[in-house]
């Protein structure tokens, strides 16, 4: 943890936070001693090239993965290796990578199971009518069965579902990955819709400049330890940040 | 040849010819000549039926009467084959232990039929003793579906799939040779209340049925459409479709996976406990072997109606039972066999059989094969 990490929004308690954790596939060590701090409605990014250990972070927060040692708090609370559901149910959601809806299913129907454990059926209908108004196009394609979408629209409606289960803080698993270009513009488009929304976003990400245009701030993983953070501008522009990260690219 | 090539000879004149042939791949070739033997087996044995003499002929209504039982036959069928493919819809595994749910079912409803027939209840209020009978056999077979999938399958969940698929064989003779056992080898008779005796009929839109059949039929198109709606309205039924598709997101969706399964696993257990009376009633006996014909014939019926999809299942053990029905006096009465109904089973693994080889994914299935 760098020491104006540590200075950040001092004393606050962040919304998730990741104390000294690491993880191992057996005897593989994928993450070491990382430290993470996401405050209310901020965004932030996790940086990293393939097999930095991004991914295995995220399982680690959402309790697929056991950490081998360390915390993962969320308000303040351990929720160290609890399953998934409870999780779920406590609020963190996740936007999967390749966005994996139920494309079996209509797009309203993936809306609904996004709100499976909620019970406040007003509230409810209330974020569901502010992700259709969010996602205008989400609308139109209610009754169709989501795997007939195309792409930027899967996306919206995998950022919907996720929204519907009104998260305290909401994960994004690569929402770059493996799409064309204009297709990356757009995603940061709606990335940055729902950050006005003031929703407390943690998004782990290849696409380094895309990402850090957008975040408040980041880390950067490499090979599963925190290499550098910051606020996302002054990373940006961070030399060793280039050596590091970017000049990989 | 596609493959090979080079370890073939140079094709002599002769072979040469012949190439347009040879690229076809040889499977496509027996597929083409088994479909050309089968079809005109069918139109044979059809036509010499048709065609024998007046007096050793079926009259229409005798035809028509084959058709109705077929098609509660097929109710029988279809109600099983529902529980192989919610199970196969979301674990991707064939319940082989399903015929012997069913088996319980029929069996426990037994026990209270025959108490009841002893006692006269049966037939002084068999409206309340059918519906006590059916309640039984449902809650039974449920019951040992939800235990199976606790104690049998959930230990496995991450095995490889043949894993699972044996202990499913396992699961089913241990079943089988409990009820053995416990019961007894004897095929006992089922009582059967007299409104539903075997000479009482109804007539249903100008065609007269026996009542028994009435009640098959009904309550399997009940069932049919009571499932079709709970899995496609309600919120249980929307996780266990989540379940099916994708379970790594269904939890993330915050969706307990463990109990979705268990809830397929006891929703395929009550509409075997349906069928188990049904059976039941229609065959007036039960025995621990009842399990396994019908078991395979609705695992059929699924694969043909296509495995994972309940119109599907619906559609397969319609049509399997027409089949088992109407197939063995159309087609083998013509060739002067001793026994044609005794060729029903043949008939049931001939369509597994076929359906695998042409089309694997069944009617209403996607087409492609899937390993199980």
């Amino acid at each position: 943890m760098t020491a104006e990490d540590q200075a950040h929004r001092d004393g606050e308690q962040p919304v998730l936070e990741l104390r000294h954790v690491s993880t191992h596939y057996g005897l593989v060590s994928v993450l070491r001693d990382v430290n993470v701090r996401i405050l209310r409605g901020e965004m932030v990014c996790l940086l990293g090239g393939n097999a930095s250990g991004k991914t295995t972070t995220l399982k680690t927060i959402l309790g697929y993965v056991k950490p081998s040692d360390g915390d993962v708090l969320l308000d303040g609370e351990i929720v160290t290796g609890l399953p998934t559901m409870q999780l779920v149910a406590r609020g963190v959601s996740m936007v999967p990578e390749n966005r994996r809806l139920f494309s079996n299913m209509t797009v309203a129907e993936n809306l609904e199971l996004g709100g499976y454990l909620r019970k406040d059926k007003d509230k409810l209908a209330a974020d569901r009518e502010q992700v259709l108004q969010t996602f205008p196009r989400v609308r139109e394609r209610l009754k169709q069965k989501a795997g007939t979408l195309s792409g930027g629209e899967q996306q919206m409606v995998a950022m919907g579902r996720a929204l519907m289960a009104d998260p305290k803080v909401l994960l994004m698993d690569e929402p770059s990955m493996g799409l064309a270009p204009v297709l990356v513009e757009q995603v940061f488009e709606i990335i940055r819709q729902i950050r006005a929304l003031g929703k407390t976003i943690f998004v782990v990400e290849q696409n380094a400049n895309m990402a850090l245009s957008i975040a408040d701030r980041g880390y950067v993983l490499q090979t599963g330890e925190i290499v550098l953070s910051g606020d996302a501008q002054e990373l940006l522009n961070d030399p060793l940040m280039r050596q590091a990260y970017l000049g990989e690219l | 040849m596609a493959e090979g090539t080079d370890l073939q000879p140079a094709p002599s004149p002769a072979t040469a010819r012949l190439g347009r042939l040879q690229r076809l791949p040889l499977r496509r070739l027996i597929q083409i000549v088994l479909a050309i033997l089968i079809i005109g087996f069918v139109v044979l044995g059809t036509y010499k039926t048709l065609n024998l003499p007046p007096d050793e002929r079926y009259d229409p209504s005798t035809w028509k009467a084959f058709v109705i039982s077929g098609v509660a036959q097929g109710g029988i069928y279809a109600l099983i084959a529902l529980g192989y493919t919610l199970v196969y819809g979301v674990l991707r595994m064939i319940n082989f232990a399903h015929g012997e749910v069913f088996m319980m079912g029929c069996f426990a409803s037994f026990f209270f039929a025959d108490a009841y027939a002893s006692s006269g209840l049966l037939n002084r209020h068999p409206f309340y003793a059918l519906a006590i009978i059916f309640a039984i056999a449902m809650l039974t077979s449920c019951l040992i579906a939800m235990l199976l999938e606790r104690v049998a399958y959930r230990p496995l969940r991450n095995s490889p799939r043949l894993v699972p698929l044996i202990t499913a064989i396992g699961a089913s003779l241990f079943l089988q040779n409990t009820a053995f056992g416990l019961f007894g080898p004897q095929t006992q008779a089922y009582p059967v209340p007299d409104v539903l005796g075997g000479d009482r009929t109804w007539t249903i839109l100008g065609i007269t049925m026996q009542r028994i059949q009435v009640v098959v039929i009904v309550t399997a198109v009940v069932a049919v459409i009571g499932l079709t709606l709970f899995i496609s309205r309600t919120r249980t039924g929307r996780s266990i479709r989540a379940v099916a598709e994708d379970r790594e997101i269904a939890s993330l969706m915050g969706i307990d996976v463990d109990r979705t399964i268990m809830i397929t696993f006891a929703l395929g257990g009550l509409l075997a406990g349906v069928a188990g009376v049904q059976f039941g009633l229609t065959f007036g006996q039960v025995s621990p072997y009842i399990g396994f014909t019908p078991g395979i014939a609705a695992f059929t019926a699924s694969v043909l109606g296509g495995i994972g999809s309940i119109g599907g299942a619906a559609l397969g053990g319609l049509l399997l039972g027409l089949l088992q029905a109407v197939g063995p006096p159309l087609l083998f009465t013509g060739f002067n066999i001793p026994a044609p109904f005794q060729l029903q089973d043949v008939i049931t693994f001939s369509v597994l059989v076929l359906v695998l080889i042409f089309r694997p994914g069944g009617i209403l299935g996607s087409g492609e094969a899937e390993k199980v």
